[in-house]
């Protein structure tokens, strides 16, 4: 299959042979970061800017380190040490960096919508690297590649996401890719944190955290951000930590062999127990990462006409 | 300048007229309705006659009337400017504006009263009447003078583009604006709830990721300003009517014999919230574009006359406001120029009749404004648009008039247009 799209904006975009190649591209890739030599030349020549307008630490490291590794030379924007804090709109640094003939333009942004912005203006490919509460694609992608891996499969499982819906774009993509591949998805979190008519995207919803968890392949955990508290979405961290933190006792109602995963920062006893999070034969959380790097060198191949 | 227009079907609700007749227009005003005019008129008095048009196949009504424009100065010149939006009025086919007070400085005195009724009469489009704003700088702490911005020329009183979020200025607002026979236009929108909020809270705002403006931020605030003209016996005006919930409420309070009118604007009856998925700042608007649900309760409510007035919200901005990512862009749409379009297909749809819908454009807003506009009576001042029904065109936002070419509706065909606007008997407007 050839794959000539420009963009990758979300997963609600892609068609499910374009997420069966994109997961079988970066199989192939998974390879190489286990040898001595870390580098093959694919991507010799090739330009990618990380412009990041949002604080980052593993979604940029992630991209910049699949970048090098294809030998593509990689250039990180972040917005504050750019002409950001000079007052220079979103459009007009979009038209410089496109004016230096770069062949990938990586953005995340705290809005969403501003890389469908990007990618209307500018010939070069852009990737989402997440943007505000919307999409964040690639970490969809690469929590499918894991679930594939550990169940050999995605469609029939059946996985649970837990928390702050509302804010996050984990849940979107992952409602989006999962729902594509034939997986059943059940959400949890306080109806503060579930917003209006999620239902409509074909998931189950529950405010119990058990009742999600319950028969789960896979539990995913949200990030809570701390912040929330101030504006009244839930009462009190120790009230959240008590009744949606993942711990010891309610994945017993999850099957035997069910993975946690967590898109990261993690948040250690707020919603997820350091002990569940620790203990490998639970948590893929680290492997999640692992498969990161794989999953943007997979797009970052493939955006560069790799499947010709 | 003296005018005969003939051969038009003259639609004049005012009168209940609906047929084909002649129109004399001298001095400014409307000298004559009836048939055959040319030959009285020329036998008569035929050396005094300037000029007869023939409008055969136009259709000619009392000149429209937008209750609900934002002419942006003093204060945002590169957005509009008092000149550009009346003519921008004047090529919708609207023959008098009203201007919310959301200036900079904000219209809360007689001097930017006198001074945007100073730039309107230089500009001689259409006619202008300026909205005063409630409270000083429109900030909902303290009332203005509305008496003296009475005798300045306000024709209403409103904080559009904020809410009064104050229950008990609003009471005293409505009590002292009702004695002084001047219209509150709320802007509704309770903040607390609408807060950060970008797009109509619902299934598009939760794929989108975007914080949603739920309908009851609306709602509340239309249920609290009825709740207050009936407790106080005035009335009040609900602008921009966007939700379902709204109309219901509207509809309740008027069959209950509450003096309470509202209104709403083309892209509320046109648009959903649908339209957001690609991120387009143009359809960002306040209050956002609703469900589907919320548009065919719109169109009932015009249909069944809860919704008295369309109002086009006019809200002109530079490419600089709206061309960044659209958590950062204005709200508004520049509309003038699209209104009647959009409106008239409300006719195609069988939701509204001529008569209706010229009444929701020109004689229930010079009503609910006490102008004496509106009508087509021997003696009124000459403001009249010349429609023609059957003409296809395309919005162009370049070619507008307006200085905001901030649209959604590009690019539309659109059937129907105003051909030719006559202010106080001047053509102000010609497009045929």
């Amino acid at each position: 299959m050839k794959f000539d799209r420009k963009d990758i904006l979300g997963i609600q975009d892609l068609s499910v042979d374009e997420i069966h190649l994109i997961l079988e591209t970066a199989e192939s890739f998974l390879e190489i970061s286990t040898r001595p030599i870390k580098k093959v030349p694919t991507l010799r020549g090739k330009t990618i800017i990380n412009l990041f307008y949002e604080a980052s630490t593993r979604t940029r490291t992630s991209f910049e380190i699949a970048g090098k590794r294809l030998s593509a030379d990689t250039i990180n924007i972040s917005s504050s040490t750019s002409s950001v804090v000079k007052g220079e709109t979103l459009i007009d640094t979009a038209r410089n960096l496109e004016a230096m003939n770069p062949d990938i333009i990586v953005i995340r942004h705290s809005v969403a919508g501003a890389p469908h912005l990007l990618a209307a203006l500018v010939k070069q490919s852009i990737i989402n690297a997440g943007d505000g509460a919307h999409e964040h694609p690639t970490q969809a992608l690469l929590d499918m590649m894991t679930m594939k891996e550990h169940k050999g499969k995605i469609a029939g499982l059946k996985v649970a996401i837990i928390g702050d819906i509302e804010h996050s774009r984990v849940a979107r993509s992952n409602i989006y890719g999962l729902s594509k591949m034939g997986a059943h998805v059940a959400l949890a979190g306080p109806a503060t944190m579930l917003p209006r008519d999620i239902e409509q995207m074909g998931v189950n919803v529950f405010t119990k955290v058990e009742d999600a968890i319950s028969d789960a392949d896979v539990v995913m955990m949200l990030r809570i951000q701390l912040e929330r508290e101030k504006q009244n979405i839930f009462p009190s961290l120790r009230e959240y930590s008590q009744h949606y933190c993942l711990n010891r006792k309610n994945i017993q109602l999850a099957k035997k062999d069910v993975i946690v995963m967590h898109p990261g920062p993690i948040n250690r006893g707020v919603e997820i127990s350091p002990d569940i999070a620790d203990d490998p034969s639970f948590s893929v959380i680290l492997d999640q990462v692992n498969k990161g790097v794989a999953v943007r060198m997979a797009l970052l191949y493939l955006l560069t006409g790799g499947s010709e | 300048m003296k005018l005969l227009l003939t051969g038009a079907r003259v639609i004049d609700p005012s009168q209940s007229i609906d047929s084909r007749l002649d129109i004399f227009l001298e001095d400014g005003k409307i000298a004559k309705v009836g048939t055959n005019l040319s030959k009285s008129t020329k036998t008569k008095d035929s050396e005094k006659i300037t000029k007869i048009m023939d409008l055969s196949g136009m259709i000619i009504v009392p000149g429209l009337i937008d209750m609900h424009t934002h002419l942006r100065e003093p204060g945002f010149e590169y957005k509009e400017t008092i000149a550009s939006g009346a003519a921008a009025a004047v090529a919708g086919g609207f023959t008098s504006i009203a201007c919310m007070p959301n200036t900079d400085p904000v219209n809360d005195n007689r001097s930017i009263t006198e001074f945007i009724r100073r730039k309107a009469s230089d500009a001689a489009m259409a006619n202008v009447y300026p909205v005063g704003a409630i409270s000083k700088n429109s900030d909902g702490s303290q009332l203005t003078e509305f008496w003296d911005m009475k005798e300045a020329g306000i024709v209403a009183l409103s904080d559009d583009g904020r809410p009064v979020m104050n229950s008990a200025l609003m009471r005293r607002a409505m009590e002292y604006a009702h004695s002084l026979k001047l219209p509150v236009i709320s802007h509704c929108e309770d903040i607390s709830l609408s807060a950060y909020g970008l797009m109509n809270e619902g299934y598009y705002s939760t794929i989108l990721g975007m914080k949603g403006i739920p309908s009851i931020a609306e709602e509340a605030m239309v249920a609290r300003d009825i709740l207050i003209a009936e407790f106080t016996k005035t009335s009040v005006h609900i602008a921009h009517v966007s939700t379902g919930g709204s109309v219901r409420l509207i509809h309740n309070a008027k069959k209950r014999g509450l003096n309470v009118t509202a209104e709403t604007a083309p892209h509320y009856f046109t648009l959903t919230d649908e339209a957001l998925q690609s991120y387009d700042t143009s359809y960002k608007v306040n209050p956002p574009l609703r469900s589907k649900q919320d548009v065919a309760a719109i169109k009932e409510g015009l249909a069944d006359g809860t919704i008295d007035v369309i109002a086009c919200d006019h809200a002109p901005h530079g490419r600089t406001d709206k061309e960044v990512e659209f958590e950062y862009a204005t709200n508004g749409i520049s509309g003038l120029e699209t209104s009647l379009a959009l409106s008239l297909t409300l006719i195609g749809n069988k939701i509204l009749k001529w008569p209706e819908l010229i009444t929701r454009m020109s004689l229930n807003p010079a009503r609910i404004l006490n102008i004496p506009k509106g009508t087509l009576q021997e003696g009124a001042d000459a403001d009249i648009t010349v429609i023609d029904p059957e003409l296809k065109w395309t919005v162009d936002a370049r070619t507008f008039r307006s200085r905001g070419k901030n649209t959604p509706f590009n690019k539309y065909q659109l059937q129907g247009k105003a051909v030719m606007t006559i202010v106080g008997g001047e053509i102000k407007y010609d497009g045929r």
